[in-house]
């Protein structure tokens, strides 16, 4: 089978600085155009029936793929599974709600507020656990998600079972308008937001976060004795997947303008770990892949109604068979033969 | 340099592994700890460098206790570790290996050529595996890259959990006289080795471990010779029975 991600880098390392910013530029001006692509004739395939495209776009659609990308630090970088990443996205939302509500700080403010408290939840959940390993960690962090929900459920000040309604929506920014008609508007912040993820992302993994996360996951006990202190990349790798997940909970309520317990269930932490591991864990492309389909499939074929969801789940098991690490997945050095060897002695 | 363990305890859940031993390692001397499967040489390893936490007694280095300090900070103060079963990243190059053992270091770039050609100079074969994975390296090769890559953090002692673990019998020479040399250039080495044969014959000093204490604390040439030693691990097969 061709290694398309293999093929990509390639490519990519063949080019340029200038042909690199060129296509990059190509390929954030035709996402960004993505929204228009439902009123031509000729890319109206990409309509989806029931909810309007535009919306579908940025929310499952875009807000998978930034979670995604958030969930991957931490699982797929370093190798921590967290089943309870749905806890962040949900303090993202009902931050946004209450501030929303009771004071006159706009969405862009309270923006950075969300991604703060869900990071501040991040540390105050990683620092007593990040010291478990595997499935015990999975275990935590899937109660976590569930006790956040359920107290969400259970207070009354930020309306329990029945949420908060009339969130604000965004104030008009550089000429944009937000509200239920202006979906584009959202996509475009919601785009942004994951280019600025993919280059934070990029940084780290050329430097000591990322080494730290790569060796971190490879084999813990030998990155102690590395004299990587690894509790605390830990807490860091949980908590910048958190302040993402925070993010794009902030701009989740304030496109729906309503938040409800029953929205951060369970199944949100799956799906979006879902995406991470279909798309393939570590490697932010092929997790942006996933994303995109596993958000964007459902809502295409909504005209099967009932057998949605069925052949949703049938596609998803015969592809992992066929492509067991994901449909673009990091590289697997460990498998390779003689792989080419190093130019140059990098000088650090 | 001077590592002291005194009546250092440690237990695995309700099992004690280590019962109360004790010893030193002076500045440039190997100092080797032998002794069956199960006598606590790699738990003992693995408690110096922080692995695992200590029940009681204590570690010193340089007359400071360092038994409750968190292990990257070990790694800080010049304690290093290759540690058993030939450790490495297998997903990281070579290079990228060696790297990572400079982590300690953080940002001394201008060192990085410099260790580099110096590990490379013990290890040729390294050079020429730079670019490739360390999952597929020999198992000799493995080794040469754990210790390699110890000595990147410029250690003052090196920990060597069974180097010679595995591999064939011209390949543990090999091994063993680079770690011979590594000492030679001034770098205290502790040794934990099943193969006593060799270990004996490299070391300085070494203490016989037997369920979790020392029995014994000798010359290295002296264990050589003794009789109940070499009964017990160098007798007839000892030399095969290394896997």
């Amino acid at each position: 089978m061709i290694n398309l991600r293999d093929k990509g880098a390639q490519l990519w390392e063949g080019w340029n600085r200038p042909k690199r910013v060129t296509f990059a530029v190509i390929a954030v001006a035709i996402v960004g155009l993505l929204p228009f692509g439902g009123d031509f004739s000729f890319t109206s395939i990409l309509n989806t029936p029931v909810s309007s495209y535009q919306s579908v776009l940025v929310y499952p659609v875009g807000m998978f793929v930034l979670m995604a990308l958030g969930l991957n630090i931490v699982v797929g970088k370093s190798g921590l599974l967290d089943l309870g990443y749905v806890a962040f996205f949900a303090i993202g939302a009902y931050t946004a709600g209450v501030l929303g509500i009771h004071t006159h700080l706009n969405t862009w403010e309270i923006l950075p507020i969300g991604m703060g408290m869900a990071m501040i939840a991040g540390v105050l959940l990683g620092l007593p656990t990040l010291r478990l390993r595997g499935d015990y960690l999975a275990i935590v962090t899937l109660g976590f998600g569930e006790i956040v929900r359920i107290v969400a459920l259970n207070t009354q000040s930020i309306g329990a079972s029945t949420g908060i309604p009339s969130i604000p929506t965004p104030p008009k920014t550089f000429g944009l308008k937000f509200d239920i008609v202006h979906n584009n508007s959202y996509f475009w912040v919601v785009l942004i937001l994951i280019l600025l993820v993919i280059w934070m992302i990029r940084r780290f993994t050329v430097r000591r976060p990322g080494r730290a996360w790569e060796a971190i996951r490879q084999d813990e006990d030998v990155a102690i004795l590395m004299g990587v202190p690894i509790l605390r990349y830990k807490v860091w790798s949980f908590s910048i997947g958190a302040a993402i997940g925070g993010a794009a909970g902030v701009i989740f309520a304030s496109k729906t303008q309503y938040v409800a317990p029953n929205m951060f269930t369970f199944n949100v932490s799956v799906l979006i770990l879902s995406c991470v591991v279909f798309g393939g864990m570590g490697n932010i492309w092929g997790v942006i892949v996933g994303g995109v389909i596993l958000a964007y499939l459902p809502e295409r074929i909504r005209f099967i109604s009932n057998a949605r969801q069925l052949v949703f789940g049938i596609a998803l098991v015969v592809i992992m068979n066929v492509r067991p690490d994901g449909l673009l997945p990091r590289k697997k050095r460990e498998k390779l033969g003689a792989v080419k060897e190093a130019k140059e002695v990098p000088n650090g | 340099m001077r590592l002291e363990v005194k009546d250092l305890r440690v237990q695995y859940g309700k099992i004690e592994a280590i019962k109360g031993i004790s010893f030193v390692v002076e500045q440039g001397e190997i100092v080797t700890l032998i002794g069956a499967n199960g006598a606590g040489k790699t738990t003992t390893l693995k408690t110096i460098s922080g692995l695992r936490p200590v029940s009681s007694g204590s570690i010193t280095y340089d007359g400071q206790d360092i038994s409750k300090m968190a292990a990257h900070e070990r790694v800080n103060l010049g304690i290093s570790q290759a540690p058993e079963g030939r450790g490495i990243f297998p997903g990281m190059t070579v290079l990228e290996n060696l790297e990572i053992g400079k982590y300690s270091r953080k940002e001394r770039k201008s060192e990085m050529a410099e260790d580099l050609d110096m590990v490379y100079g013990l290890f040729p074969r390294l050079k020429e595996r730079v670019g490739q994975a360390g999952g597929t390296l020999s198992g000799g090769e493995q080794q040469m890259l754990a210790i390699g890559r110890a000595l990147m953090a410029r250690p003052k002692v090196l920990l060597l959990d069974e180097p010679s673990m595995g591999l064939a019998p011209m390949m543990i020479q090999n091994i063993f006289n680079i770690i011979t040399e590594i000492n030679k250039q001034g770098v205290t080495i502790l040794l934990v080795e099943q193969n006593a044969q060799q270990a004996l014959q490299r070391a300085h000093r070494a203490y016989v471990l037997e369920t979790g204490k020392v029995v014994k604390e000798a010359k290295a040439s002296d264990l050589l010779n003794d009789p109940a030693v070499r009964a017990a691990y160098l007798g007839t097969g000892a030399e095969k029975g290394h896997h």
